[in-house]
């Protein structure tokens, strides 16, 4: 029974960390059509600035709790820098050209990502540890859980609601799912295309960023630690559907549950696991479970 | 005569929409047959249900007596049954001659698989090059397809819908998006190129000029029915063909074709 | 867009003299080009899908199939000699890519190289955990002979980088050879138009299967290969990484012609050894760079640019 519980709980912080990362990763694909391969290296990118902020603020002897926001504002610092500056400095040049060629710039982009993070940082791992063992423990019985991870599930939830919220609920949102739809119809319609993108962009590269922020305290922060994210990243939103956002919300809690069951279960299958799910869903849903009608070609 | 195709209650809806209505055709061999209707009425719908594109939800295709209803495109064109499009469908990164040479190429490799595929002894390069003669298209042979001007295109994609030798050939607007001038002698050079095969052809148009120079026979599609069909002299005069499909005379009497 | 006959000469030639010139070179320039051209082969096994209209990411399967299974040749069925072990590696491939493709080749762009990348994540994991295997480890691989020569005595000297060579010319010509038949010639067919090549009476799915098998056992090859010259096999080959570099090769090269993966390969391997002794830390930004460039400004790949100034002569 206990197994249970530790599966359920596992799962879902699992799933929280999961969602936050893929659901950026989602809707830049749904608004602009480009899986981006360096979403991973965003995600790193977030943690490094966390660790080097975050771990700044508490070195000056600021208050410990101030730095709960601080990396918050560090993956909003590397969405509203860093996102601007890729979408503009690179990916606008390539809009239009097939899906794969946009996957191949971005796996480009992450190859750079990753020796600019070594060159600004070092190959040494950046520790900011303080903000995790800050709120203590919890107990579930005989399972024990730091109160942290209480925080990566409290920043799903508010992700998911704050863009549920955002997307449906404001004119700026609605113009997001118009050009999801129809990029072309919107742009006639005189829908700021661009400027969409241009945002769109900064979120998703904040969201990575984000996760990654939030993840700084609970890891070491080394080089390559966007690599395995990545492909996690995929497996969900492949799983889930392209674009859709609740197919991110389905497909961390899926991946959640099945590596959390198989960590507590069956170690062995850890790895590919995952995959081989992924691999399933694929061959039954070919586009995954959530997705989009196609339009008649002739 | 039995028909070298005939459906029999074809029918095909999309949820609330019914883009075919239990259509009834029996075509002989040889004919030239002309759909026509509006944009929506069903005509491109029928050439897809028959070349399997679609699968139709209710009634049966028959070829030469064969049922090959819900069959995939492939094997049907290798029955003998081919099409062209509306909006031409060719390979835009080779040169004409390659385009044709693919076709004909397929043709070769499966030759137990083509009935009547009459590749004889020439080399498929041969008949690559006889077919651009055909077609006129000699002066775009080595010119990439994506280059090509849309009657051209068009030409194309007719010249490979022939490349497989077919016994039916169902052209999709063969002279949609061709100046008036030149309708004409693209379908007298269509025409000519299959004369000597007693393809039998069937083909959606929309200009009635063309229609009546060409067609034994019509049928008029309306809403996914098919509200006329006989001589094109009876079908023109049907008063629902002239309500929703060619025009009411203009009151004073005269005709407005 | 299809090599001249000259091209394949001259790749001939080339590999010619790379096997011959091998025990003459320094034991480093001999396993450099070996590696090259074990990735070249990868390499150009990604050209003939992507002229088919499909990129993989996930070849490392079929790669660390083909290396993995020279090793288990020579672990467990007591295989000696370098040829069968190179011809199981490539063998395994192309019966995993058989059973593989017939799922896979009803894919398309993103979602087949997603679904390739996830196969190969698949054995990655299985690897990893596989104690039997020396999990993350690995293990070591080598053969006592080439052809039954002995790889220390003056004839058998050319042992690996050889057989890498031979490989090679064999895998060029092949490809080029089958691009020029009919069924060769419905890759780009299949590119440009898939309803088309249906139409006109040809199972598409079946050519992409095809080809997805023939790719496989290209990058079993390599990958027994590279096993050989490394004398190690490990789960790495099978991440997804390793893909990539298979990836950007192939576009760095081009897909015009069946011997540019090959230049193209001893380029980057050329440049990573220079790279990892100087810039260890600026190697992936290079290659980074490299590929934007090339997929902004020259989408043919480098080769394009020695075509160009070929094709200005009559």
């Amino acid at each position: 029974m206990s197994t249970l519980i530790a599966i359920a709980v596992d799962g879902i912080i699992y799933a929280s960390w999961l969602f936050i990362i893929a659901t950026g990763l989602t809707i830049v694909y749904g608004v602009m059509r480009i899986l981006n391969m360096a979403h991973g290296s965003l995600y790193a990118l977030g943690a490094y600035a966390a660790a080097s902020l975050a771990g700044a603020w508490l070195q000056a002897g600021y208050p410990p709790m101030g730095s709960y926001v601080v990396l918050v504002a560090s993956a909003l610092l590397v969405g509203l820098v860093v996102g601007p500056l890729i979408e503009r400095g690179l990916l606008r040049f390539c809009y239009g050209r097939d899906e794969v060629v946009l996957v191949l710039v971005t796996y480009a982009l992450f190859l750079i990502l990753e020796d600019l993070m070594k060159l600004v940082w070092g190959v040494e791992a950046w520790f900011v540890s303080e903000p995790y063992g800050l709120l203590g423990n919890v107990e579930f019985g005989p399972l024990s859980y730091p109160v942290y991870s209480a925080v990566m599930v409290v920043a799903a939830v508010v992700v998911g609601v704050g863009l549920r919220w955002g997307i449906y609920g404001t004119r700026q949102g609605k113009l997001l799912v118009a050009v999801i739809h129809d990029r072309e119809v919107s742009a006639a319609l005189g829908i700021n295309v661009n400027r969409i993108y241009l945002v769109t962009f900064a979120l998703g590269t904040t969201l990575a960023a984000l996760g990654g922020a939030l993840t700084a305290p609970t890891v070491s922060v080394v080089p390559g630690m966007g690599v395995e994210t990545i492909v996690l990243a995929f497996a969900v939103v492949v799983i889930g559907g392209l674009g859709s956002m609740p197919g991110a919300a389905i497909g961390s809690l899926i991946v959640g549950l099945v590596r959390s069951s198989a960590v507590h279960l069956l170690p062995q299958v850890e790895l590919f696991s995952i995959y081989l799910v992924m691999a399933l869903v694929l061959a039954f849903r070919p586009r995954g479970l959530f997705v989009a009608v196609e339009a008649r070609k002739i | 005569m039995t028909a070298i195709l005939r459906t029999t209650g074809l029918t095909k809806t999309f949820g609330a929409v019914t883009a075919a209505n239990a259509l009834d055709v029996s075509v002989e061999a040889g004919s030239v047959v002309g759909l026509i209707g509006g944009n929506g009425a069903g005509k491109t719908t029928f050439i897809n249900l028959v070349t399997g594109y679609l699968k139709p939800t209710s009634g049966r295709v028959h070829f030469d007596g064969l049922d090959i209803t819900g069959q995939p495109p492939r094997l049907i064109t290798r029955l003998g049954l081919c099409r062209s499009f509306q909006i031409p469908q060719v390979f835009d990164s080779l040169t004409a001659y390659e385009n044709l040479l693919v076709g004909i190429g397929i043709v070769s490799m499966g030759r137990k698989a083509f009935i009547g595929s009459a590749l004889g002894r020439q080399s498929p390069e041969t008949v690559a090059e006889e077919m651009l003669q055909r077609f006129r298209l000699g002066a775009y042979r080595d010119q990439l397809a994506s280059t090509l001007p849309e009657g051209v295109r068009k030409l194309l994609d007719i010249a490979m819908a022939l490349a497989v030798k077919p016994r039916i050939l169902l052209l999709d607007e063969p002279t949609s998006g061709v100046s008036a001038d030149e309708k004409f002698t693209l379908m007298d050079l269509v025409l000519e190129a299959i004369r000597a095969e007693n393809v039998t052809v069937l083909f959606v148009e929309h200009d009635m000029e063309v229609v009546r120079r060409y067609v034994h026979r019509i049928l008029a599609f309306y809403e996914g029915r098919i509200i006329a069909d006989g001589e094109p002299a009876a079908v023109m005069a049907h008063p629902d063909v002239r309500r929703y499909v060619v025009g009411e005379p203009v009151a004073g009497g005269e005709d407005a074709c | 867009m299809t090599s001249s006959r000259r091209t394949v000469q001259g790749l001939a030639l080339a590999l010619l003299a790379a096997g011959v010139a091998a025990p003459f070179l320094p034991r480093w320039a001999g396993f450099l080009v070996t590696i090259a051209i074990a990735k070249a082969l990868v390499a150009l096994g990604l050209l003939l899908l992507m002229r088919t209209g499909l990129v993989s990411f996930g070849q490392g399967l079929y790669f660390a199939i083909g290396a993995y299974s020279a090793g288990i040749g020579a672990d467990t069925l007591k295989i000696t000699d370098a040829v069968p072990m190179v011809l199981l590696g490539a063998f395994a491939a192309g019966l995993v890519a058989l059973a593989l493709g017939t799922l896979l080749a009803r894919y398309r762009t993103i979602f087949f190289a997603m679904l390739s990348l996830a196969f190969s994540m698949i054995l990655y994991g299985l690897l990893v955990k596989s104690s039997a295997l020396g999990s993350t480890d690995g293990f070591n691989v080598s053969a006592r002979t080439v052809f039954g020569l002995d790889p220390h005595g003056p004839v058998g000297r050319f042992g690996v980088y050889g057989l890498a060579a031979l490989v090679a010319f064999l895998g060029a010509v092949g490809v080029d050879r089958y691009l020029r038949t009919h069924l060769g010639r419905l890759a780009p067919a299949i590119k440009d138009n898939e309803l088309r090549v249906e139409y006109m009476g040809a199972s598409v799915r079946n050519v992409v299967h095809l080809h997805l098998v023939m790719a496989a056992v290209l990058a079993g090859a390599g990958g027994a290969l590279t096993a050989l010259a490394v004398g190690h096999v490990d789960p790495e080959t099978a991440y997804w990484t390793t893909s990539g570099e298979f990836v950007f090769v192939a576009i760095l090269s081009g897909t015009s012609s069946v011997a540019a993966p090959f230049a193209g390969a001893l380029i980057l391997e050329l440049l990573r050894s220079f790279a990892y002794e100087h810039a260890p830390n600026t190697w992936q930004l290079v290659m980074g760079g490299v590929m934007l460039s090339v997929i902004l400004f020259l989408p043919e790949g480098l080769w394009s640019v020695f075509r160009r100034r070929r094709r200005s002569a009559p």
